[in-house]
């Protein structure tokens, strides 16, 4: 097939992160590649998602994402005519059933799971925390990938506001429980004493807050802090997964200008952490011949010179042209063809853009693939497929 | 019903949407569209990525308001100033000792109260509007993910703090914010499945979960319509291959291209086209739906934005 593409990326890493913008297609590309090798390479291929289309799952052939991990039926892949050489499994992110489950894997007694399980404080970080996602994902990421069960892993990460929250969120987390600043917050409830330094600040803080308001906080703390260790090491062995040689990442992209800009700043990011970039998918690319000369020139003479071009038409098309009901009327044809020449104008104009887009965002990567702008949005496995079969 | 108000008629719009979909376009072009027509209209950007600069063309906004066109003024949200300007005015705590420790802290209560960041950006945003300091405050808010939880802050606020001086201060903020005749939601979307999706169940989630309501649903990027009644037929004839040999004698050159072109905007068109029946059977009827044109524009910047704000006002009516 080639080998110039993705395929030899995911034959030879455990783990490919796919990153990008929102609106960019990342579950989509996620999905493809991750059926691609499942099809191609073999073994058990896992994409991990977070957010899929409903149609997404439907494509697919699962009655829906779960958090649980699902094989896509084989029998899926022969009614596309393809004949897999491994399996394909898929399963979403569930923040909630994974934190509770991360909850329960490292609280010491049962009393401070219930308490902390129970804590409307802990309910509400599980739930709306933004960076709580991002650091479930890359944890829920680890414990698949140390369990063995997969060949490869494809993960779509979470919308993130700034992909490098994405990269940072095990560091951060692990700073987040050892910080001196938690402890500082945390003592005076424990010790029931508010020291000097920190008064003025509870002060402050009791007169916005309530104080009712501040001891729920400091409880959600204490509580939380008994887990520390095991979030700590974890939080580790998380950070070290991400940047291990097995791992690499892929950044998808649109051409337009605010995914462009968020794609360099995250290329650029992981150059700088010295994590492994494996390709840039540039994605609904237009096609090449929008750039053709000579095309340009018939489009430009089409919107200028349309009735005489009809005209020229009708007399070189003899009566087999006026015969045709369709084409009797010139002065309909002159308006077809202005609007054909006037349609190649308008994208060439967005397809010069792109290529000079395209251009700025290829210095990073070592490889770079295009999927071309489907006419359809991918909603099922031929659609996964036929994009896969683009970028591999 | 306060849904046939016209859209610029309220006091303080907040624009979201899928990520994409160009919100911050809209939200700015909602901006120079409002100034254009003599209202001192502040733009609010929520998430600082710069992008609100770029469609402007203009420096990097700050959360101190600047004036960047006539009548139009523009802030970055940064909830820590927020907090010292809450700070400053609600509660005149003398600065310099305590502020220190306590914006250091915000992290960490903003952490475990998710709420706490929300409500300042809120806050900010409802105070701009309660001193009428501006005609109308346009919001480029979060993308879809996050926009329930900060709209819904005022009220998370309510029911985690029960006494105290922000209990106070949410009260206020709910009234102005449920109040259908001063706020609104505009929800852009895109005519593609996954924004069309999110957008549908924005609509709901806001209904349910936040007492603000909605104003209006706005599709971008909607692709010209290629050919009138009978025109397609034409077209599909022009394709057949005698006939695309006759074109290119007749033009001396390549139109293969220019014909595959075309018959890609048709389809793009098409599939495109499913996606707004969708969106306009499925969105409640009395919700305003609104359609902008995509923009095949060179670049981005203050040129398309004026374009794209002229092409909204068009749609409104103005």
């Amino acid at each position: 097939m080639s080998g110039a593409g993705l395929e030899q990326l995911c034959a030879s890493r455990e783990i490919v992160i796919t990153c990008g913008s929102g609106g960019v297609g990342k579950t989509t590309t996620a999905a493809a590649i991750g059926a691609m090798a499942a099809a191609q390479l073999g073994g058990k291929v896992l994409v991990l998602t977070v957010d899929p289309a409903r149609r997404l799952a439907t494509a697919l052939g699962l009655e829906r994402f779960g958090n649980v991990e699902t094989q896509v039926p084989p029998e899926l892949f022969a009614s596309v005519g393809v004949e897999p050489k491994g399996e394909l499994w898929a399963a979403m992110l569930d923040t909630k059933q994974s934190w509770d489950d991360l909850v329960r894997a490292h609280a010491p007694d049962a009393g401070t799971r219930d308490a902390i399980l129970a804590n409307p404080l802990y309910r509400n970080i599980t739930a709306k925390f933004v960076q709580s996602h991002d650091y479930i994902a890359m944890e829920r990421l680890h414990e698949i990938h140390r369990s063995g069960r997969y060949d490869l892993i494809v993960v779509d990460t979470p919308p993130t506001r700034n992909a490098i929250d994405f990269l940072e969120a095990p560091e951060r987390m692990a700073d987040f429980f050892s910080s001196r600043l938690l402890r500082w917050l945390i003592t005076p409830y424990r010790s029931r004493l508010v020291n000097a330094a920190s008064k003025p600040f509870y002060t402050v803080a009791d007169r916005i807050l309530g104080s009712q308001f501040l001891a729920d906080i400091a409880e959600f703390f204490v509580l939380f802090q008994t887990m520390y260790d095991g979030f700590v090491e974890r939080a580790d062995a998380v950070s070290r997964t991400i940047a291990d040689r097995r791992t690499s990442f892929v950044v998808v992209s649109t051409l337009e200008d605010a995914p462009v800009r968020e794609a360099e700043f995250f290329m650029q990011a992981l150059v700088d952490r010295e994590l492994h970039l494996g390709a840039l998918v540039l994605n609904k690319v237009l096609p090449r011949w929008f750039a053709d000369e000579g095309a340009a020139e018939v489009a430009d003479r089409l919107v200028r010179e349309a009735p005489e071009v009809a005209a020229e038409l009708a007399r070189t098309g003899g009566d087999a042209w006026t015969a045709d009901e369709a084409l009797r009327d010139p002065a309909q044809v002159a308006r077809v063809l202005r609007e054909i020449g006037q349609s190649f104008d308008d994208y060439r104009v967005v397809a010069t853009r792109e290529r000079e887009k395209a251009t700025t965002l290829a210095r990073h990567p070592e490889l770079v693939v295009s999927a071309p702008h489907l006419d359809h949005d991918v909603s099922d496995l031929a659609g996964l497929v036929a994009l896969g079969r683009a970028v591999w | 019903m306060p849904r046939d108000l016209e859209l610029l008629e309220r006091r303080l719009l907040f624009v979201t949407g899928k990520g994409g979909v160009g919100k911050t376009s809209i939200a700015a072009a909602l901006g120079l569209l409002a100034a254009g027509r003599g209202q001192r209209t502040l733009l609010v950007e929520i998430d600082a990525k710069g992008s609100l600069a770029d469609v402007l063309e203009t420096g990097p906004t700050r959360f101190e308001p600047r004036e960047v066109a006539p009548g139009l003024f523009a802030m970055s949200m940064d909830t820590e100033e927020s907090l010292r300007e809450y700070l400053k005015l609600q509660l005149r705590v003398p600065l310099l000792a305590r502020i220190g420790p306590l914006a250091k802290s915000l992290d960490f209560v903003a952490t475990a109260a998710p709420g706490v960041k929300e409500i300042l950006t809120v806050g900010k945003i409802a105070w701009e509007v309660r001193e009428r300091h501006y005609d109308l405050v346009v919001v480029d808010a979060s993308a879809t993910g996050h926009v329930v939880g900060q709209l819904a802050a005022p009220e998370a606020i309510n029911e985690l703090v029960h006494v105290g001086r922000v209990r106070e201060q949410t009260r206020w903020m709910l009234d102005l914010l449920s109040d259908p005749v001063v706020t609104g939601t505009v929800v852009v979307a895109t005519p593609e499945e996954m924004p069309v999706t999110e957008t549908l169940e924005l609509v709901d989630r806001l209904e349910i979960e936040t007492r603000v309501p909605l104003a209006a649903v706005m599709v971008n990027k909607v692709l010209p319509e290629l050919f009138g009644r009978g025109e397609q037929e034409v077209f599909d004839r022009l394709c057949e291959p005698e006939t695309r040999a006759l074109l290119t004698s007749a033009v001396g050159g390549p139109v293969d291209p220019v014909l595959d072109g075309a018959d890609l905007a048709v389809r793009l068109r098409r599939s495109r086209a499913e996606h707004i029946t969708r969106l306009r059977t499925e969105l409640p009827g009395d919700l305003p739906l609104f359609y902008v044109p995509y923009l095949f524009t060179r670049a981005h910047g203050l040129r398309t934005t004026r374009t794209l704000a002229d092409t909204i006002g068009a749609e409104l009516g103005y």
